[in-house]
């Protein structure tokens, strides 16, 4: 198994990372590094074996559907690099 | 008196009670001790006047005569915790600037004892990392050295602020947080004490997620005595965290008797690594001994799927990173990249987040993508989680097999230096070799420092417990605590 560098910027643009052409190469070959180390999980007999869920077995806790918190626009706008009229601002989505 | 800022939790509260101190004098001489340690790196936001306000309050408390054990105890909180109107950035550029709106609930639940918080602590970016060399804020630094050589070396990651503070007396104590083993490494590094608790006994609310099936809050202290207090304060049940637990928390303190007598210590064949240096073999022997003379049983286990512990972890943690980290994305907090006439939203998300992430969390965030995309998930993700419930069932085997707890190195090495070459990212996870499996399997573990090596560097031993029972695991680090006699303190340079 061994990634090239079009699954390099494939990787890159699903985690929508900004990666340069020329770093991809590097990229590519640290990924390599990488899964090589991970790829011993494939000696493992995993035969019958449920993967894991949750750490302990209890069970999550329930609580009535109801809203508990809001309220706060002026918080929960606070941090933002831009808000305006009460909402966040991005750059245009749709045409 | 001595220095007040380098009394353990326990003397301090003894000390408060009695009237001999005040919050405000504990308070102050953290305040100096910090103010002249600028060259270890350990704090990274300071708050003085929080600081001076919480011990007033604590000061009026104790006076008062109902003060919890933690009322009026400087502390340094790890900067993953959110804590509110204060700057919380996870030393990552990507958080610049955030401040939140709210406390998390562990550092709540210590306000609400009565601690006062001196400043927020360094540590690797979004807790990745062993060596605190990914932090935003540039390096935090060992207090110790390997004897009159000046090199500095790392104090552990990715809670190497809180363990540099705690060793060099700045704080009594300090938060932590621990994935794969980020607060036992640094003790170990720094000959302290820490302990990541059972997974969900603290709140994970308002902690900065790194991988959410794994990460667990705990304490760093200077001795076994004040994690047992500490962790208590941490502890509860939060309806804001569906997983911690809804299960009493006992009084860790009053379970510290030293008495270790007929407890079964496992020693793990596996944690026997090729190459290991003769001195923690050696440390570990000694260990093995001080518990079999304080009365315990020793008994040889196995735990054989020791050794794809740091293989599933490293598909396990990024894959849960790459899905949290997925938030950052310029809109509603922290860094927004500047962008270029015509950009539109992919365009600010992918600048965004190539310039606020540094280069081990995008290197991580792109493997966990990887191993979740289409066609890799079963091979990878899923195999890694099967393989994560082989390792949990090694441990309730040898559990169910009559172990109390097991001991091993906390590290296959002691400090090393800052700035060390790394061309192979792989190296420096094999930092975590001796506690993933911990993370992994959802165990309490605590660091206790029971050595030094050669040239002067402290050396940490492990102790794994079983779920829940963190009161006699301490117990059992008390026992080896006062077997080890460990005193020892960095010299000061800084």
């Amino acid at each position: 198994m061994s990634i090239d560098t079009a699954t390099a910027a494939k990787v890159a643009k699903l985690a929508r990372i900004r990666v340069e052409e020329d770093d991809l190469p590097a990229l590519a070959q640290e990924f390599n590094t990488i899964l090589g180390f991970i790829e011993q999980l494939s000696e493992v007999d995993v035969d019958g074996v449920e993967p894991m869920t949750s750490v302990t077995p209890l069970r999550l806790k329930r609580r009535e559907d109801a809203v508990t918190d809001g309220g706060m626009q002026d918080k929960i706008l606070s941090n933002a690099p831009d808000a305006r009229e009460g909402f966040f601002a991005v750059p245009k989505v749709v045409e | 008196m001595t220095d007040l800022n380098t009394l353990t939790i326990a003397e301090a509260r003894d000390a408060l009670r009695r009237g001999d101190t005040t919050a405000i004098e504990l308070t102050e001489a953290c305040l100096t001790a910090i103010d002249g340690a600028g060259a270890l790196g350990a704090f990274v936001h300071h708050t003085p006047d929080l600081a001076r306000e919480q011990a007033q309050a604590a000061d009026a408390r104790i006076k008062a005569g109902e003060a919890p054990a933690m009322c009026g105890i400087p502390l340094g909180i790890k900067d993953l915790f959110c804590t509110k109107g204060v700057p919380s950035q996870a030393a990552s550029g990507i958080l610049r600037g955030f401040t939140p709106e709210y406390e998390s609930t562990v550092s709540q639940n210590l306000f609400d004892a009565g601690a006062v918080m001196l400043g927020k602590l360094n540590m690797d970016e979004f807790a990745m990392g062993s060596s605190n060399e990914t932090s935003v804020y540039g390096n935090a630094v060992n207090p110790w050295r390997r004897g009159n050589d000046d090199a500095a070396l790392t104090p552990g990651g990715s809670s190497g602020g809180s363990a540099s503070a705690v060793a060099a007396d700045l704080c009594l104590a300090a938060t932590g947080t621990d994935t794969g083993g980020s607060i036992r490494q640094p003790a170990a590094f720094t000959g302290i004490t820490g302990i990541k608790p059972t997974y969900g006994r603290c709140s994970r609310w308002g902690i900065v997620a790194f991988a959410s099936s794994l990460d667990q809050a705990g304490p760093m202290t200077k001795s076994v005595r004040d994690s047992a207090i500490m962790l208590q304060a941490m502890c509860s049940h939060d309806p804001k965290d569906s997983t911690s637990a809804d299960i009493p928390v006992p009084d860790f303190e009053a379970m510290l008797t030293g008495d270790i007598k007929g407890k079964v210590i496992g020693i793990p064949k596996e944690y026997r690594m090729d190459g290991m240096p003769a001195e923690i073999e050696k440390l570990w022997a000694d260990g093995t001994a001080m518990l079999k003379d304080a009365g315990a049983e020793i008994r040889d286990i196995s735990l054989p799927h020791t050794k794809y512990a740091l293989p599933a972890y490293y598909v396990i943690a990024p894959a849960e990173a790459s899905s949290n980290l997925a938030r950052y994305d310029g809109v509603r907090y922290g860094h927004r990249a500047t962008l270029d006439q015509g950009d539109g939203i992919t365009e600010m998300y992918e600048k965004t987040r190539a310039e606020g992430f540094g280069a081990e969390v995008q290197r991580r965030v792109m493997v966990g993508t990887y191993v979740l995309s289409a066609g890799f998930y079963d091979a990878y993700y899923n195999r890694a989680r099967k393989v994560r419930a082989l390792i949990k069932r090694d441990f309730e085997t040898v559990f169910d097999e009559g172990i109390d707890a097991i001991l091993t190195p906390a590290t296959p090495s002691a400090a090393f230096e800052l700035g060390r070459e790394t061309s192979d990212p792989v190296e420096m996870y094999l930092n975590d070799v001796f506690t993933v499996t911990v993370n992994l399997a959802g165990l309490p573990g605590i660091a206790v420092p029971a050595g030094l090596d050669a040239q002067g560097l402290p050396l940490g031993l492990q102790l794994i417990g079983r779920p829940w029972e963190e009161g006699d695991l301490l117990n059992t680090a008390y026992a080896l605590e006062q077997a080890a006699g460990f005193v020892a303190k960095p010299q000061k340079w800084w």
